[in-house]
């Protein structure tokens, strides 16, 4: 595979189709230097060759891309412009509600499940032109960092097919790695955007709980579950973003605020910008590699302009079982619906209605799933609600008051996205625990609600992408990007 | 041990799971394992600390508004039809493993 990774230009001729952007794939449909279908043929061409190894996606929908995609070749050929996203190939996680299309979340028990209706921010970019190619792999229920948990078959990392490409969405971030999509959505509910864009060397953006509409994505844990895009560019994660962002009466947890023009931001000077230094996410367990080029960032940064400024997140050593138990007692609740009723897989020659319902649960979910179901059933049962589910609420208020705290000296703090680059496959799936803590550095910005990116800081000697983390205050996606931004174009 | 074989059986009745014993051995492995990694937010004192249950806790809540009227677009009139179609029975129906075109289907209830 080419891993070359010179950026696309605008006007360079469209046969070239590796680490193409969005503004390079409808500038070439808009100006008839190919055509959307053509863009199309080449991905589903490449999802054909490179596949069957890496694994990113679990549906194709065919029909659906080239529709659109035809809809976006009539529009340029009678001169119309383009819409932003228009003739952009896109791949979804499939844990997004696409109305015709197969929508698994990784599940064996809704494994032919087809939805009614589509997801918002779906809805949103089809509005915009981009064309759906399908629907990528992910963790069973968003629940796993390391893709293994998928009832179906793993992902691997297209940097290294021995390694994990990270997780939960990490058929969104190899899809968008190895060309197979130009940019993807994903999902993050403890880190499972930004965690597999840092192993498989995209981006990845978290936007601010409330910034984008859930509605349509099948819940893990609602208080914790962001949507946002994995993309080759910082501009393209802000065109995404652009394009997804805002109030949806659909969702009363999204924010009636206006969106910012994301992409104008960019440009913005970071000249004299405070950047907070935290030393909790620095410390044992960093691997060396990570830390360096982390802090070689930070003076690029300072390069710019840029001041960095040590600040304390004292309470993170706690974020970890803070959100094991918020996340699994919230998903324990949203996982009751899956009942063999409805919508999903019911156990063959069942006699009553209660074995009907534990059997289909115990064949439909896979161990993991059952796992979190368990722990948060136990957090929430009585007699333990206050010692577990209660304390841990308590803890999210200090964590995100740690948050609120330092915003009030820095405008931005950055830390790695994950302790290492990407393990080996089975390296950590016979250890909840381990694998848990592979989260580290992204959980509290969940349970905090604020924005956070993971954008590329180089590699490891083995030639594996290290990630680094900008995270910024409630709905300061404008800071974070332009950060980002800047950092991109200065290395 | 925090868990016994017991609390996995009635944890599991709770959840509707039916685990193995090969399963509930696991579990209680498991979730011991993960729950005295959890015991560290005891080093913790929270007595005076209120809970966070939603992220807008923290942002844009209007504090003059009592309950879930502090939230913006919590509430919304009642109206038939009024943000998205209802689905046809045959939509509803359509992802059922066993309908018969007006109800669900599932085993008897009632055990005799």
């Amino acid at each position: 595979m080419d891993f070359s990774r010179p950026l696309a230009r605008e006007h360079r001729p469209l046969n070239y189709m590796t680490w193409l952007t969005i503004d390079a794939a409808r500038s070439a449909v808009q100006e008839r230097r190919t055509t959307a279908r053509a863009l199309v043929e080449t991905h589903y061409a490449r999802i054909e060759k490179e596949d069957g190894r890496i694994g990113a996606y679990l549906t194709l929908c065919r029909e659906r891309a080239f529709e659109q995609s035809d809809r976006m070749d009539r529009m340029a050929a009678e001169g119309m412009s383009l819409p932003p996203l228009g003739g952009v190939p896109v791949g979804i996680k499939d844990v997004m509600s696409t109305r015709g299309v197969r929508t698994t979340a990784g599940s064996k028990i809704l494994a032919h499940y087809i939805p009614p209706y589509d997801s918002t921010a779906v809805a949103r970019l089809e509005a915009a032109g981009a064309v759906v190619l399908g629907k990528t792999n992910c963790d069973e229920f968003a629940m796993g960092s390391s893709n293994e948990n998928s009832a179906f078959h793993p992902v691997r990392n297209p940097r290294d097919l021995t390694r994990v490409p990270g997780g939960s969405s990490g058929g969104s971030a190899a899809a968008v790695a190895a060309d197979m999509a130009v940019v993807a959505l994903g999902s993050d509910t403890g880190g499972s955007i930004r965690q597999p864009a840092s192993f498989c060397g995209v981006v990845g953006f978290m936007p601010t709980y409330g910034r984008v509409s859930r509605y349509g994505l099948i819940a893990f844990a609602s208080s914790l579950d962001h949507i946002g895009p994995l993309t080759r560019t910082v501009k393209d994660a802000a065109l995404v973003l652009r394009t997804i962002a805002g109030r949806d009466p659909m969702d009363s947890t999204s924010v009636d605020l206006p969106v910012p023009d994301y992409v104008a931001e960019l440009e913005k000077p970071v000249r004299g910008l405070r950047l907070g230094i935290a030393k909790e996410y620095f410390g044992e367990g960093l691997d060396d590699e990570v830390r360096h080029a982390v802090e070689s960032a930070i003076d690029k940064w300072k390069h710019l302009g840029c001041e960095a400024v040590p600040v304390s997140l004292p309470h993170t050593p706690y974020a970890i079982p803070t959100y094991y138990l918020i996340a699994t007692a919230e998903a324990s609740a949203n996982l009751a619906r899956y009942d063999g009723v409805r919508y999903s897989y019911r156990a063959p020659g069942v006699k009553t209605l209660s074995d009907m319902y534990r059997r289909s649960r115990d064949q439909g979910f896979g161990a993991e799933v059952k796992r979190r179901i368990m722990l948060g059933t136990y957090a929430l049962s009585a007699g333990y609600y206050d010692a577990y589910y209660l304390k841990a609420q308590k803890v999210r208020t200090l964590l995100t008051r740690d948050f609120e705290q330092a915003f009030r000296k820095v405008d931005a703090i950055i830390t790695p996205t994950s302790p290492t680059a990407a393990f080996r496959l089975g390296e950590k799936s016979n250890d909840p625990l381990a694998m848990y803590l592979a989260d580290i550095y992204t959980v509290t910005a969940d349970l905090a609600g604020i924005p956070g990116i993971s954008i590329p800081c180089g590699e490891t000697k083995e030639k594996l992408p290290i990630g680094l983390q900008i995270l910024g205050k409630h709905f300061d996606e404008p800071m974070v990007l332009r950060l980002a931004h800047a950092y991109e174009q200065a290395a | 041990m925090k868990v016994t074989e017991k609390d996995v059986t009635d944890v599991a009745d709770l959840a509707s799971l039916e685990l193995s014993a090969e399963e509930r051995t696991g579990m209680v492995r498991d979730l011991n394992s993960i729950l005295d990694y959890i015991d560290r937010l005891n080093q913790l004192d929270t007595s005076k600390v209120e809970p966070m249950a939603q992220v807008s806790d923290r942002y844009g809540v209007d504090e003059s508004k009592p309950g879930s009227e502090r939230f913006a677009g919590a509430d919304r009139d009642d109206v038939v039809e009024g943000l998205r179609k209802s689905l046809s029975q045959e939509a509803a129906l359509a992802n059922a493993p066993d309908a018969d075109g007006t109800f669900f289907r599932v085993p008897k209830v009632i055990e005799r």
